[in-house]
């Protein structure tokens, strides 16, 4: 029992790291209908930032670094390369952004070669021990962390002018703009939100029980598409639910391993994507996506 | 709140390469008054309607001639938020309300792009005054409102950005007549408070009815103008939008023409 409710605790740990990068890309998907193919590098870019200056400046300033440059770099993607395409076609800019993820990652993981990075987090490799259960404070501060944001971003949009904006613009791009919504600072909000919290995303990622930030750290971010997807591609709610079924699903895989030995070893890995077949083979739009109406 | 005049001269209009939607069309909407445009599906009302507010973009068209002035300000070739902040505001065909927005967001959103926002509660004020309905579900999601209920949030959440000049595109569609009549008598109260109307319709007698002036579009180009009086009158008017028939040519058929078919007449 000890060991499935730490499981459990881990798990939402480590999904609510996963609902931050799926609602980036939730976001983006909302506001531009672009499927972001780039954000596993925004990730790296922010985790990159974070651990280059930690030790001069300090680590709050340097995750606040890594998650302006991410924001930025989201920023300049919408406004030098998706603007600039001239067609309207999302699935031609999707495939765009495959281009922009080989440039940035090629580039940082030069930078990175086979180093392991550390972002210089304040928790180490501390447990906390509470009636028999330990926890690493790690995840402890993951699970608080990505609580406090996503609640600040669900309050933001649904309560702030930028929030109103970018709804609307969602769900009818053209009566937005009628209405004198400008569409290019919503989707280059949209890129900056979704930066930040990839930065942010990266920490977590990156901090004990796993040894820092390498080379690699932009496929373990990959694990966050099955669960915008499951969710349901433009559903903000589905992100969540999403990032915590993708998390529960690798932990519980991981910590039972042993019994469901017979399914071979690797299941953790492999796990998400299953649970994503299941429920896409249910709900074809997703848990909460929009179904794709067709009028005849 | 002054008003200046918003003049369309000889303006074309192309979808792609090949579709000519507006051809040479020139048109006025003089200060205060309501001006109605008629005419038959396809024959380019919308288009002109996009072309104005700038929207062609979304569809693929081009403005390829002509230009769009309000007062001494060019319109043509602005992004649609710009000419929404020079007070043209548009009402879209369809309603086109954001369903999934409650009907107080919606409101705020039809603020967003207002010259200034010092305005707006008092805004908000005047428009529940004139729509009542609104301010008793303003919490709830716009989508769950009856037709009617949505175009009167449709012209509500437009006079949000306090426009001078209101572009109403077929705002009785699908209406009951009841509710038809409570939107025309609307549109006359919003014009009563100065603000400017560029109606397009194809309930034709109540566009007339409200309009000072008229333009009748055929196949993109202005094939009649004039005061709605004289409109009004004109037979070719009367036969083809207002349904009363003078002339035996182009009209329905007679009912004596028809051979009586015996078997239902026994």
């Amino acid at each position: 029992m000890t060991k499935f409710i730490e499981l459990v605790v881990n798990g939402l740990s480590v999904g609510s790291v996963y609902a931050l990068i799926a609602l980036g890309f939730v976001i983006i998907f909302k506001a531009t209908e672009v499927v972001n193919f780039a954000h596993a590098s925004l990730l790296l870019v922010g985790g990159y930032i974070t651990a280059v200056f930690h030790d001069d400046i300090g680590f709050l300033p340097a995750l606040a670094a890594g998650m302006l440059t991410a924001a930025v770099v989201g920023m300049l993607v919408e406004f030098l390369v998706l603007r600039r395409g001239r067609t309207s076609d999302h699935g031609v800019l999707a495939i765009v952004t495959i281009g922009v993820d080989i440039l940035l990652t090629t580039e940082l993981v030069r930078r990175i070669g086979t180093d392991v990075l550390d972002l210089g987090d304040p928790w180490g490799s501390q447990s906390v021990t509470f009636a028999g259960i330990t926890i690493p404070q790690t995840r402890i501060a993951a699970l608080l962390v990505a609580t406090v944001l996503i609640t600040a971003f669900l309050l933001a949009f649904r309560y702030t002018t930028w929030g109103v904006a970018m709804r609307a613009a969602a769900e009818d791009s053209e009566t937005a703009s009628l209405m004198g919504i400008k569409l290019s600072r919503v989707s280059l909000g949209a890129w900056a939100v979704a930066g930040a919290l990839a930065a942010v995303a990266a920490l977590f990622l990156t901090v004990f029980p796993t040894p820092g930030l390498d080379r690699n750290t932009s496929l373990v971010a990959l694990k966050a598409f099955p669960a915008a997807i499951l969710g349901g591609l433009d559903s903000t709610t589905g992100a969540l639910v999403g990032g915590l079924i993708v998390g529960l699903t690798e932990s519980l895989a991981t910590g039972y391993q042993d019994q469901l030995h017979f399914l071979g070893h690797g299941l953790s890995g492999v796990a998400p994507y299953v649970v994503m077949v299941l429920i896409l083979l249910a709900r074809p739009a997703g848990l909460f996506g929009t179904r794709e109406l067709t009028r005849v | 709140m002054a008003s200046a005049m918003l003049a369309i001269r000889d303006l074309t209009v192309n979808y792609g390469r090949s579709v000519q939607a507006l051809r040479g069309v020139s048109l006025e909407v003089a200060p205060g008054t309501v001006t109605a445009v008629l005419g038959a599906n396809g024959a380019g009302k919308t288009t002109l309607l996009r072309a104005i507010s700038g929207t062609l973009g979304f569809h693929r068209g081009t403005v390829d001639g002509g230009t769009i002035t309000y007062g001494d300000q060019q319109l043509s070739g602005l992004q649609p938020p710009a000419v929404v902040a020079r007070g043209v505001v548009q009402v879209p065909e369809g309603r086109r309300i954001f369903g999934r927005l409650t009907v107080d967001e919606n409101l705020r959103a039809g603020g967003l792009g207002a010259a200034s926002r010092s305005g707006a509660a008092a805004t908000r004020e005047r428009i529940l005054e004139l729509f009542p309905v609104l301010a008793e579900r303003h919490k709830q999601r716009a989508g769950l409102l009856s037709g009617g209920e949505q175009q009167m949030l449709a012209i509500g959440r437009a006079l949000m950005a306090a426009p001078k000049v209101l572009l109403l595109d077929e705002p009785t569609l699908g209406l009951a007549p009841m509710m038809a009549e409570r939107i025309g008598e609307t549109i006359a109260a919003i014009n009563e408070q100065g603000t400017s109307v560029l109606l397009i319709e194809q309930n034709a007698a109540l566009a007339l009815r409200l309009a000072t002036n008229a333009y009748v579009l055929e196949v993109g180009s202005v094939a009649l103008s004039g005061t709605s009086a004289e409109l009004s009158a004109s037979d070719e008017v009367r036969r083809r939008y207002l349904g009363v028939g003078e002339t035996d040519e182009g009209g329905p058929l007679h009912r004596e023409d028809r051979p009586k078919l015996t078997r239902w007449a026994g």
